[in-house]
């Protein structure tokens, strides 16, 4: 049942409040089982609300600390033209922290405290952008691989049971493609540029490979938040379902970039007609996540440090539009 | 698309097909909010696509002007583009990029446009010159500073710019008109954005209001060299390709004066330097700004990227 993992019903309710409950718990699971659509003044139950909140906060502050390794090479870019899409994809990641942060503000939070929650160290984000750009070929690598993995994870939330977020993803998701092939292009114009650009493109790919196969979440056996949330229509297939699609995608793309992917052991298996891969350190996804990679404090910091530097202008805003406000009353 | 990942596509957008099945139905790439150049308005590649089809060649004249703009714009970009995730807020992270985009385009077809007169490409131009040889003034290299200074510098250019732009639509030659008639609709945009920002910052608290302050007084010393003719205005003015930069001071001052009226803000007092960016005389920010621009494109000279 949907709503099984709910917490009982407080017991001070009143019998008029308990029925209200009762009913609105009853709609849930109808909509749930309907697969349909959960809205932000639907009852729905608290652990429903939490895994939502905690996925989509984590997404937002995804977006937005993913903008770093990028804007990195911002400055640096070597034709304008590529200057000029880099600098219009990171601002599109501004553009879906912003509508992730505003569907996460339906369910009860506001962005002021995910922000505090970001920077304090206490809220995660995907841990593949605490590893370092170090050459412009990165900027291919995270288009073509780490985008690539983003929307096989993202897609199907755009059919999540909770309205605000399966809406906020499909217009993400389109932006994604668009990311996911500027990113390609990059990767094969380095690849049928000069040998040290080649190079360049191969160690990126190297690189950012095995991150990105991580990026899908533990294997199922060791992710256990996952079943809930495929009962609740919020996860449509399991991390290990998607990371062999996206394998099998990237065997296929990688071969017309002229490239080749880390992994001796990739084979499609007709058996169970599913793509497998060689093994992945999971020792070293926990320890990034755990707060040990290579930029982990780097990235928070880069943060708060926006964050602290914005303030004056953020509380400039707010008395001004005070001020405003009082001379329209006074008029 | 494989028939294996149907079940796993909704139709019209977020596909990873990266064209290698054929692009179909699905993550149309031009659905993106991130297209530069929305309808048929003029890009750079189109303006290249001209020059290579000898439709279009600048004199000389025409293209050391072009050079002039574009260079202003592209510089301006490069300060900019430092902003994104590094905004106040994500709000601003947003618009400075936007104003940054939109520089960079305006900067990339009037190089591409200059370039044509000595067979040159934008980023021939834009990696390839050295200091001396870059001719924008020197307000667009000046430090971003804190986010009030960022606005003053924006609030100065942006008007600046309206008024060029709006001049340059009427051009003799076409192809500066053309570019000026896209670029001012956005630069319209930019003035409205740097204008709140002014009177919220001077009327918001007292640090903003210093900070903005303080802000002015930092880029107005370089406000003077926008407006400098010299010989190479003053033929293109007589030609009809633009007019006297001087002709453009008094509107700018009116519009800018409102805005600073209203912001209770006085015009900083504060002497004017000496400028010379359009002779390659420059501050000693721009080689450093090159300096991180052009590394990657110089380590592989040749390479297409």
């Amino acid at each position: 049942m949907a709503s099984q993992n709910l917490q009982s019903v407080p017991a001070e309710l009143s019998p008029e409040e308990q029925e209200r409950e009762a009913a609105g718990e009853a709609y849930f699971d109808r909509i749930i089982s309907e697969d349909s659509r959960i809205e932000p003044r639907d009852w729905m139950p608290a652990a429903y609300r939490k895994t939502l909140l905690r996925q989509i906060s984590q997404h937002a502050h995804s977006e937005i600390i993913g903008m770093q390794p990028e804007a990195n090479w911002i400055t640096r870019a070597p034709s304008l033209k590529r200057k000029s899409i880099l600098m219009a994809k990171v601002q599109d990641e501004a553009g879906h922290g912003l509508y992730l942060y505003s569907a996460a503000e339906t369910l009860g939070q506001s962005r002021d405290q995910m922000m505090e929650d970001l920077i304090a160290g206490k809220a995660r984000y995907s841990s593949i952008f605490n590893y370092p750009t170090i050459s412009w070929a990165d900027m291919g690598a995270i288009g073509w691989l780490v985008d690539g993995a983003a929307i096989c994870n993202q897609v199907p939330l755009c059919r999540a049971s909770y309205g605000p977020y399966g809406r906020a993803m499909v217009r993400i998701c389109k932006e994604e493609s668009f990311h996911q092939r500027q990113g390609f292009e990059i990767l094969l114009e380095l690849s049928n540029g000069t040998p040290a650009q080649k190079q360049m493109a191969q160690d990126a790919v190297n690189r950012w490979y095995a991150p990105s196969l991580m990026m899908f979440g533990p294997p199922d056996d060791d992710s256990p938040n996952s079943k809930q949330s495929m009962a609740w229509n919020i996860k449509r297939f399991s991390n290990d379902e998607l990371r062999s699609r996206f394998v099998g995608m990237m065997v296929e793309q990688v071969r017309v970039l002229g490239l080749t992917l880390p992994d001796k052991d990739i084979r499609f298996n007709e058996e169970t007609k599913k793509w497998e891969h060689g093994p992945l350190d999971w020792n070293e996804f926990k320890e990034v996540l755990a707060g040990r990679g290579p930029c982990n404090s780097q990235r928070v910091e880069r943060r708060r440090e926006a964050h602290e530097n914005g303030a004056w202008v953020r509380e400039a805003a707010v008395a001004y539009a005070r001020k405003q406000a009082q001379k329209e009353n006074a008029a | 698309m494989s028939t294996q990942d149907t079940d796993f596509v909704i139709e019209g957008h977020g596909d990873i097909s990266v064209g290698v099945h054929g692009a179909g139905a699905s993550g149309d790439g031009s659905a993106s909010a991130t297209r530069i150049t929305p309808g048929n308005a003029l890009r750079p590649e189109d303006i290249a696509l001209e020059i290579s089809r000898g439709q279009v060649k600048p004199t000389e004249d025409v293209a050391e002007f072009a050079l002039r703009v574009g260079d202003d714009g592209l510089i301006l970009a490069q300060r900019l583009g430092h902003w994104i995730s590094r905004a106040p807020e994500l709000e601003e992270d947003i618009a400075l990029g936007n104003i940054a985009l939109d520089q960079l385009g305006h900067a990339r077809s009037f190089l591409t446009y200059a370039g044509a007169a000595w067979g040159k490409s934008e980023d021939d131009l834009a990696y390839f010159r050295r200091e001396h040889e870059f001719r924008s003034a020197h307000l667009f290299e000046q430090p971003n500073g804190d986010f009030a200074v960022t606005i003053a510098r924006q609030f100065i250019v942006s008007f600046y710019q309206y008024e060029l732009y709006t001049k340059l639509m009427e051009s003799t030659d076409a192809t500066i008109a053309a570019i000026s008639a896209k670029a001012v609709k956005e630069v319209d945009y930019h003035r409205d954005h740097s204008a709140q920002w002014v009177l919220r910052l001077a009327g918001g608290t007292d640090e903003s209001r210093a900070r903005i302050i303080q802000g002015f007084k930092l880029v107005w010393p370089y406000v003077d060299e926008l407006f400098e003719d010299d010989d190479l205005t003053t033929r293109l003015a007589e030609a009809g390709v633009t007019v006297q930069p001087s002709s453009l001071r008094a509107e700018f001052d009116r519009l800018t004066g409102n805005i600073m009226a209203e912001a209770e803000l006085e015009i900083p007092g504060v002497p004017q330097a000496l400028g010379g960016g359009r002779r390659g005389k420059h501050s000693e920010f721009l080689g450093y700004i090159l300096a991180e621009m052009q590394v990657l494109a110089r380590e592989h000279p040749g390479a297409s990227w």
